[in-house]
């Protein structure tokens, strides 16, 4: 059971993220995932020593912590330091995915995605991690 | 596992329920914020927290939209976050003009969300409309004061990861000259949330926290170390003395000596270098790791601007010409009632209900030995008889406290409905030009959740009416030694079983004389009936179907637009609305309520052999029937009973079952009373009075008029619930023709 961290601090949004990582179709293709959630970066905060996990999902605008601060600090910890980790987000621009890629991200999803688009890219991930190889070239265009 | 999440590309049903409720709860936030947000720009404060709250709600909701597939919403969110995002980066001003829409927009995505929830039209050429008008305030950012920040000695790492909000107000903030500050502090895992609290407390008085960023290794897993960048106009010292605790240090970030980066040097995005362990805002190995080289808009930076600070000049905007208002803020289908289904519980409310389930388990487990005691013949039936009575009891006792348990649980405070009608209030106000003070008290009283959202379209009406043609204008106001801002009371209060609501203004009042002969003109009283009216039931013909006139409105200050709809509605929630009037002083309308629908008590009455409930609170009283006194009145069967004729309705033929036949018992008439209409059904038994748990009928009997529910009854056996006002308009409708040929014609 590979165990994600989703941090969002979008309830609904959170709920998207974990039918799709928890569905029986996700379970299948990529294998079973259980989601741990955290309704803002402090919450992630809170929850990153209870880890390891096999991917962390954040979201970038948060009160107070905000992503690209939890991005900062997950690549600098000595725990998590190689955690695939995902960016989502509704800044879509170009330097935003690049600034996302160049904090240590290892893929950036522009909100919105379609659950088919979330299946792909965090199995690509949980694969790539799983297989000890460095994932894809970053990529994050829609 | 979620079931059947992700499959259908939405994420699924849960999700999308999820969705809906927290749309709605986002909605319902930003009409609160933009009442707020009025209220300080009309003592000249502009709150930056407020509008980037505001922003962050639509930015949330167009993020939602676009994952749920809600375009509608998607794309009124994308023109209003970018509207919201010049205002609260300092782009545009905000006015007015530019509130008028965005309480606009609220309104229609209350619209939006009924449209999603299958519980409406999608309001596409409004929303067009607003995006047009959003459009043309939504200006792009005219540069401005990037180069303030290289003043100082900021980690360029730090600088990489704020958003652009926070660059906005660490910009803003050195602009202002205020002093930039660095606060690390460790907290425990455990008590991060108050602790955090506290220092935000702490810090509130003295300046605004730009940003929080997480600092250290993660390594142990107990405490967290963050460098929190503050602005403040105070000296270190003070910081020092305010801000304090037992792993807290507070440096000034110094500005650097001499120029800044270079100007015209173009400058990669400043890039982490990977990972010394531990890391401050210490001074940059590179210098240049200018704000403006992040910002969105300058992408690739050519040109910074020069240090000096410049003040960023926010464009204002020529007044538009009036928001199309009229057109877009109140259609008729105009509706306050929100999609959600949701009510939130405070868990402890749970817990007692979790208790009380626990003691029925204990009655199951009871039940159970008594049956294996039967089973083998243990017991005797005496001894039988009396464990089951003391469980019967208990049982009893249990159920009780289970339903007055969930009871509680469906209520929510009216201040739901109420925050909503100050939105309506503030529209109106502004679409008439009157100004009007909304005093709400008795937010806090509590009602069925079904209630308040069915409640929320008739106090609108009530209120739009009391605004539009009760209150006076200003003139007429002082001219009468009136305070020139008129006041609209919206009370509400508990009184025994029942929430009674009043809306209470201080206008011109009606005028019975006025009313009186409208009502006459219009053929709804004769000018006999009309001499025997008291000025109570006078004032009572503006809840008369088809006194709705455009003559009657100018004549009458129009007191009676929709009433009728109103006093229906709130018929239907077992309600009634009273209003009381003076001249000169003002006008109230008092709405009664029973505090919940869930539970309602019933009298069971047999037709046939089929048992029917009828509403108690439609009930006026039984009499027996004595069949000698029915007279046929055009082709109706009539009852004089105490000396008014009363229509009488068999429900055996009705129904179309075959009456049962009686050889000496005699049947009964069940008086039922909606509003000022009344009808007997004449029926063959009554059975007696009973609480009962009222069902929908469900899908496939939904257009079957004349019920509102089934019940079931406890011993097996399923009654229909009578739906007292809509039979009532089917059996009198026919006599009520002339009324409504008036209304129709009165209407246009």
């Amino acid at each position: 059971m590979r165990r994600v961290l989703v941090v969002e601090d979008s309830v609904s949004a959170r709920a998207f993220v974990r039918a799709v990582l928890e569905s029986s179709e996700f379970a299948t293709e990529h294998g079973a995932c259980e989601v741990v959630e955290a309704h803002s970066g402090f919450d992630a905060m809170r929850l990153l020593p209870r880890g390891p996990y096999d991917l962390i999902v954040t979201d970038i605008n948060m009160a107070d912590i905000n992503g690209l601060e939890l991005v900062r600090f997950i690549r600098k910890s000595e725990h998590h330091r190689s955690t695939p980790l995902l960016i989502i987000s509704t800044l879509r621009a170009e330097h935003d995915v690049e600034r996302g890629l160049a904090l240590g991200a290892d893929k950036y999803l522009p909100k919105p995605f379609t659950a088919e688009q979330l299946r792909e890219t965090c199995g690509g991930l949980l694969r790539a991690a799983h297989a000890g190889i460095p994932s894809d070239p970053p990529s994050g265009g829609p | 596992m979620v079931e059947g999440g992700g499959g259908r590309g939405d994420g699924g049903d849960k999700a999308r329920d999820e969705f809906l409720s927290e749309a709605q709860e986002l909605v319902d936030g930003l009409g609160r914020d933009l009442l707020h947000l009025d209220e300080a720009l009309k003592v000249g404060r502009l709150d930056a927290e407020l509008i980037n709250d505001i922003f962050r709600a639509v930015h949330t909701l167009k993020g939602l939209a676009g994952l749920f597939g809600a375009t509608r919403m998607a794309g009124l969110s994308h023109e209003l976050e970018d509207v919201l995002d010049d205002l609260r980066l300092g782009r545009v001003e905000l006015s007015q003009a530019v509130l008028d829409l965005l309480f606009q927009a609220v309104a229609l995505y209350g619209r939006i969300l009924a449209a999603e929830g299958g519980a409406g039209p999608d309001p596409e050429a409004e929303v067009e409309q607003l995006l047009v008008a959003l459009a043309q305030f939504s200006q792009r950012r005219v540069g401005g004061g990037a180069g303030v920040v290289s003043q100082y000695d900021l980690d360029p790492g730090l600088l990489g990861v704020l958003t652009e909000y926070e660059e906005h107000r660490l910009r803003t903030n050195i602009q202002q000259g205020q002093g930039l500050y660095r606060i690390r502090v460790r907290f425990s895992l455990a008590t991060i949330d108050s602790a955090l609290d506290e220092l935000k407390a702490k810090a509130r008085p003295h300046g605004e926290i730009i940003t929080y960023l997480p600092t250290g290794s993660g390594a142990d897993i107990d405490t967290i170390e963050l460098e929190i960048l503050m602005a403040s106009r105070a000296s270190v010292e003070l910081l020092r003395s305010a801000i304090t605790g037992p792993d807290v240090g507070i440096d000034e970030v110094r500005r650097r000596a001499g120029p800044s980066a270079r100007p015209g040097t173009p400058t990669p995005v400043p890039q982490e270098q990977p990972p010394p362990a531990h890391e401050s805002f210490a001074p940059p190995t590179r210098v240049g790791g200018d704000l403006g080289v992040l910002s969105r808009e300058t992408g690739s930076v050519r040109t910074p601007p020069e240090p000096a600070a410049r003040k960023p000049t926010p464009s204002v905007l020529p007044s538009l010409p009036p928001p199309p208002a009229s057109r877009l803020a109140s259609p008729p289908q105009m509706s306050l009632r929100s999609v959600s289904q949701t009510v939130r519980v405070d868990i402890r409310k749970l817990d007692r209900l979790m208790t009380v389930v626990g003691e029925l388990a204990i009655v199951k487990t009871a039940i159970a030995n008594l049956t294996e005691r039967v089973r083998t013949r243990a017991a005797d039936s005496r001894e039988l008889a009396i464990e089951l009575l003391r469980l019967h009891r208990t049982f009893d006792r249990h159920l009780s406290q289970m339903q007055s348990g969930i009871l509680e649980v469906r209520m929510v405070p009216l201040g739901q409905a109420f925050d909503k009608l100050a939105r309506v209030v503030r529209q109106i106000s502004r679409e008439h030009g009157k100004e009007v003070n909304l005093v709400v008290t008795g937010a806090e009283t509590e009602i069925d959740k079904l209630i308040v959202e069915e409640l929320s379209d008739p106090l609108m009406h009530m209120i739009r009416n009391a605004i539009d043609h009760g209150t006076e204008s200003r003139d007429e106001r002082l001219a009468v030694g009136k305070p020139p801002v008129g006041t609209i009371a919206l009370n509400a209060f508990q009184k025994g079983n029942h929430v009674v609501i009043e809306v209470e203004d201080d206008g011109r009042g009606m005028d019975v004389e006025l009313l009186l002969e409208a009502a006459v003109r219009r053929g709804l009283v004769s000018r006999d009936e009309a001499e025997e009216l008291s000025p109570r039931e006078i004032l009572a013909i503006v809840f008369m179907p088809g006194f709705t006139t455009k003559e009657v409105a100018t004549d009458l200050s129009g007191r009676g637009v929709g009433l009728d709809v109103v006093k229906t509605n709130i018929a239907k929630l077992g309600g009634i609305v009273d209003v009381t009037s003076e001249r000169g002083i003002g006008t109230k309308m008092t709405i009664t309520l029973p505090i919940t629908l869930a539970i309602i008590n019933v009298l069971l009455v047999e037709v046939g052999a089929r048992l029917y409930a009828v509403p108690l609170a439609n009930v006026e009283e039984a009499i027996g029937l004595d069949e000698s006194q029915v007279r046929t009145v055009e082709t109706r069967e009539v009852l004089t009973v105490r000396g008014a004729s009363l229509p009488l309705c068999r429900l055996s033929r009705l129904f179309g079952i075959p009456a049962r036949v009686r050889d000496r018992q005699r049947a009964f008439v069940v008086i039922a009373q909606v509003g000022n209409r009344r009808l007997g059904f004449v029926v063959d038994e009554l059975v007696g009075q009973q609480d009962i748990v009222i069902k929908p009928l469900g899908r496939s009997l939904k257009s079957v008029r004349g019920f509102a529910g089934a019940t079931e009854l406890g011993d097996q056996r399923v009654a229909l619930v009578l739906d007292v006002a809509s039979l009532i308009e089917e059996v009198l409708a026919p006599t009520e023709t002339r009324l409504l040929a008036a209304a129709e014609g009165g209407r246009n």
